[in-house]
């Protein structure tokens, strides 16, 4: 298949990759582009790994064609943190209570979380639940994540932290 | 110790490796990638049992991009991390026993090549009976056989009596026996397994990144696979995306990663799909329970009977400890007189069982809280009741001769029934609701090897000087459970400096010096013991410098809070940098090296005619208790379990971290519940697995999260390190009793077949209604 040159703008940067018409997303992001944050966990959608945020809206990228995301703003992990290298305050949360464990979850669930901050600064415990219901983590037991993701709530909302 | 005095032991501390997993920093196997380096895959059988007649792989060598193939003939030899049962191969050699083994490997310049190479190498088979049920697999043993040294398809049985079981029933006022059946079920880790083998044709050394909780058995496998001397050979462990022992032995991609890399001289990593950890499997046996319980007239425990058939699919893999470890652990938590276990391994045409979260102990412990749940309705006392009545006390020992130090059973029991109502609601709540207890525990360590050694299990090297403050060494594997973090932690507190300053440097069999790996609950307690001893020796010889410096006898400082300070007189102190420096600039860098070996037990007293066949298996310095309570609610016209309610509480000794341990229990709640309710590999007639996807083998997402109630029980094992326990594999022990018996106070139908599925339900409450009309 011949391999045509796009432009991905990952994390407010342009990138441009060689990529044939079925390259994934997540391949492209993790093998050309470099940026080895975004996890692939099944590789059928299944696992939510893979999440990442395509103009706001959490997208599985290995289920994603590369292609197809021309022109659309897409965040990964790596884009979260502020130009000084602090963190974001989910990803603060998810440090301070404990949210963390093998970690291969953890930026998929961290952007997830943002993606439902950004639309509900304040959601209540069943609505983080059913907003990370697509993200599977085999090590937390998911409590320490909600929790972690409603500090970031009250956090972001009190300190106006966009 | 006294554990008043933590400050560092104590601490909830974020997790050292945190900041950069939370920035999508930290490095995975599967993140790797290296000068040159080839992508590798792993061709595998479509059938569950068959002979390998002719793999012809010249088309795909042909293929214009790759660079090898392997097949199993180029590395026969057996492996296995029980040596005396090692029959695994890198790839089949001549037959295939699952579908899903390897057959070949490929190496090539990218990844869609080697994908495509795999379609082109053409296996020819002969398909053989496909055995998928242990009974059936015993009963055709002699037309079938799935290893040519097994005649009746049997890796190992064994019984072990303990006192006199028969006199014990027979004097018993209440016996009851019922058969409990396990499912299929496997670790769903999110990181598939990953190996990136480098080997340097010049040197003939191999270094090999791999997602292993143990490294040290894969390096001792991989130097038997590719005949090379373990000093050739460094395995390091990068960030390790979770594991609950599917990682705990090698894997097909670490050994055809390291042959193709020697075979073509450049870094070769081989990644596997989901598809290939389900094929590869290694989770838990399921097993074929029959258990016996006598009790006495007043409802003591006399005596138990158990049965137990282990299906453990085509390969040994831990086998044999997991199947000793089911007859280990009908001994505790409460006092057994008199004991029998009778066990057997039986292969099948399925992906190999192996080691899974609480090894050995989830399925009998099912068995045994389910049915101590029933005999307490016999004798018309409260479950709690007979449970409190037989649970052992610090002290004890078994008549298995396991010695428990130290105990705090009860106190967990105590704490989860007061703080969820357990007395109150139990038998009282409307048809549909119910509440269920169960106990558990579990080790902390195990006594041996798994090959015949004598040496220690751990080694920790602490390295002091200007440039590093204080560096652990301990090639420990961290896979997510937060080793790295608890060692710094307890090295801190026993040097009197702060979790901050440490540096842990793990995960390397170069780098760090000697461990056995991240099973078993081992790691805390074990580090925790050779921590002491290398902090002892620099303490002492800081001290003698610190005591010139300010003026005292050695023995006369005490240090803390990165402190030299006379305990007699205070203003007599100085900093503990300062000291490190003058050592320094007079001695060098200052080292101190501790060893962990657990303590031998004598064994059973032969002459009392006491057989013991492996019972040694469980005997452990330690052992950790818990406690849950479960609450359902159980729909009656879908069928369908909310488990919406757990109070917990868990004698974990001193937690050195007690937000790691809730994390460790809640985990453990969590994992345990998909196992109770949803979780289950399912193969259709000729072996091939029906859902080894995400989407199809249901775990438990966030939507199953239940209210978590959890208490760290006020615990200290006065004989352990810090006073510490496990605290990782003993909460997934009540959790699936405790749920079963919830079910039960809800509609009355006892289950003994997981998992319980809406079906289930449905049928059996259909059952009991036409039973009850009758």
């Amino acid at each position: 298949m011949k391999k045509q040159l796009i432009q991905l703008e990952i994390n407010n940067r342009l990138y441009e990759v060689p990529v044939n018409p079925r390259d994934l997303l997540v391949d492209v992001i993790r093998n050309k582009v470099g940026l080895t944050g975004t996890k692939k966990g099944c590789g059928q959608g299944d696992c939510g790994a893979c999440t990442v945020l395509i103009d706001g809206v959490p997208v599985l990228s290995c289920i994603t064609l590369a292609i197809a995301c021309q022109g659309k703003k897409i965040t990964t992990i790596e884009g979260l943190a502020d130009a000084q290298g602090n963190l974001h305050p989910l990803q603060q949360a998810f440090l301070d209570h404990g949210a963390v464990q093998c970690g291969f979850c953890t930026p998929g669930m961290i952007l997830t979380a943002k993606a439902l901050l950004d639309r509900n600064p304040r959601p209540t415990e069943l609505q983080i639940k059913r907003a990370i219901a697509g993200n599977i983590c085999r090590c937390t037991g998911y409590k320490k994540i909600v929790e972690a993701i409603d500090a970031a709530a009250k956090e972001i909302s009190t300190g106006g932290v966009k | 110790m006294n554990n008043r005095k933590f400050t560092q032991v104590g601490r909830s501390v974020p997790r050292v490796d945190g900041p950069a997993k939370v920035k999508g920093e930290a490095i995975y196997t599967g993140d790797m990638v290296l000068p040159g380096m080839a992508y590798g895959r792993i061709k595998r059988s479509p059938y569950a049992h068959a002979l390998i007649k002719k793999i012809d792989y010249s088309k795909a060598l042909a293929l214009p991009g790759v660079l090898a193939v392997i097949t199993g003939e180029e590395a026969p030899n057996k492996w296995g991390i029980v040596p005396q049962t090692a029959n695994e191969v890198a790839l089949a050699v001549g037959k295939v026993r699952f579908w899903g083994e390897g057959v070949a490997a490929v190496a090539a310049l990218d990844e869609e090549t080697a994908e495509a190479a795999l379609e082109l190498i053409e296996v020819e088979y002969e398909p053989l009976p496909v055995l998928l049920d242990p009974f059936e697999s015993m009963r055709r043993a002699g037309e079938v056989r799935i290893h040519e040294d097994k005649p009746d398809n049997i890796l190992h049985q064994a019984e072990q009596v303990f006192g006199d079981p028969d006199k014990a029933f027979a004097e018993c006022t209440y016996v009851l026996e019922k058969e409990f059946r396990t499912s299929y079920v496997n670790h769903a880790f999110l990181e598939p397994h990953a190996a990136l083998a480098s080997y340097d044709v010049q040197s003939g050394k191999l270094q090999l990144w791999s997602s292993t909780q143990v490294p040290h058995y894969l390096h001792r496998q991989l130097s038997i696979v590719l005949e090379m001397p373990m000093s050739k050979i460094r395995v390091t462990v990068p960030a390790v995306g979770g594991g609950f022992g599917g990682k705990g032995e090698a894997s097909s991609a670490d050994f055809c990663a390291a042959l193709l890399s020697r075979k073509i001289g450049r870094p070769v990593r081989v990644t596997f799909e989901r598809s290939e950890v389900f094929a590869t499997n290694k989770g838990r046996h399921p097993c074929y329970m029959k258990m016996k319980i006598g009790l006495d007239k007043d409802g003591y425990i006399q005596a138990v009977d158990f049965e137990n058939t282990l299906d453990g699919g085509a390969y040994a893999g831990w086998g044999m400890v997991v199947m000793f470890y089911t007859a280990s652990m009908i001994h505790l938590p409460y006092k057994v007189p008199n004991a029998r276990a009778r066990v057997r391994r039986v292969f099948t045409n399925k992906p190999t069982c192996g080691a899974m979260r609480g090894l050995g102990g989830v399925q009998p412990r099912f068995a045994m809280e389910c049915l101590l749940d029933e005999m307490a309705e016999m004798i018309g006392i409260s479950p709690y009741e007979l449970k409190m009545k037989n649970a052992i006390e610090s002290g004890y020992r078994s008549v298995s001769n396991l010695h428990v130090p130290h105990a705090e059973y009860k106190k967990c029991l105590q704490t989860a029934v007061e703080k969820s109502g357990y007395l109150e609601k139990h038998g009282k709540l409307p048809f549909g609701k119910g509440i269920g207890l169960a106990g558990g525990y579990y080790i902390s360590g195990t006594a041996y090897t798994l090959y015949q050694a004598y040496k220690p299990h751990t080694t920790v090297l602490i390295r002091v000087d200007t440039e590093g403050g204080v560096t652990v060494h301990c090639a420990a594997a961290d896979i997510g459970q937060g080793c790295n973090t608890v060692m710094a932690q307890m090295a801190a507190e026993a040097l009197g400096v702060h979790y901050e300053d440490v540096h842990v440097v793990s995960g390397d069999t170069e780098l760090g010096t000697f461990d056995l790996g991240s099973f078993a609950s081992r790691l805390t307690y074990a580090t925790g013991a050779a921590i002491l001893e290398a902090a002892e020796e620099i303490n002492q010889k800081l001290k003698e410098v610190a005591a010139g410096m300010v003026g005292c006898r050695a023995d006369q400082l005490e240090i803390k809070d990165r402190r030299f300070t006379s305990i007699f007189e205070p203003r007599k102190t100085i900093e503990w940098e300062k000291v490190v420096d003058v050592y320094t600039n007079t001695v060098g860098t200052l080292t101190g090296i501790g060893h962990f070996s657990p303590p031998r037990l004598k064994g059973i007293d032969l002459t009392r005619g006491v057989r013991v066949q492996g019972a040694n298996i469980g005997h452990s310095p330690t052992f950790g208790f818990s406690c849950q309570i479960w609450e359902v609610d159980v729909d009656l016209e879908t069928g369908k379990i909310r488990a919406h309610k757990v109070t917990e509480a868990g004698d974990c000794g001193q937690p050195v971290n007690p937000m790691s341990v809730d994390g460790q229990v809640e985990g453990s709640i969590m994992f345990a519940l998909g196992q109770a309710l949803y979780e289950e590999m399912k193969l259709d007639a000729d072996g091939r697995m029906l859902n080894p996807s995400l989407h199809d083998y249901k775990v438990p997402t966030a939507m199953e999260l239940p209210e978590i109630d959890t208490t760290i029980v006020e615990s200290y094992d006065p004989t352990a390190p810090f006073g510490v326990k496990e605290s990782g594999e003993g909460p997934v022990q009540p959790t699936i009793p405790a749920i079963v018996n919830a079910i039960y106070d809800a509609i009355g139908v006892r289950f003994t077949e997981l998992p319980i599925t809406p079906e289930k339900v449905l049928r059996a409450l259909k059952e009991k209604k036409e039973k009850e009309k009758v």
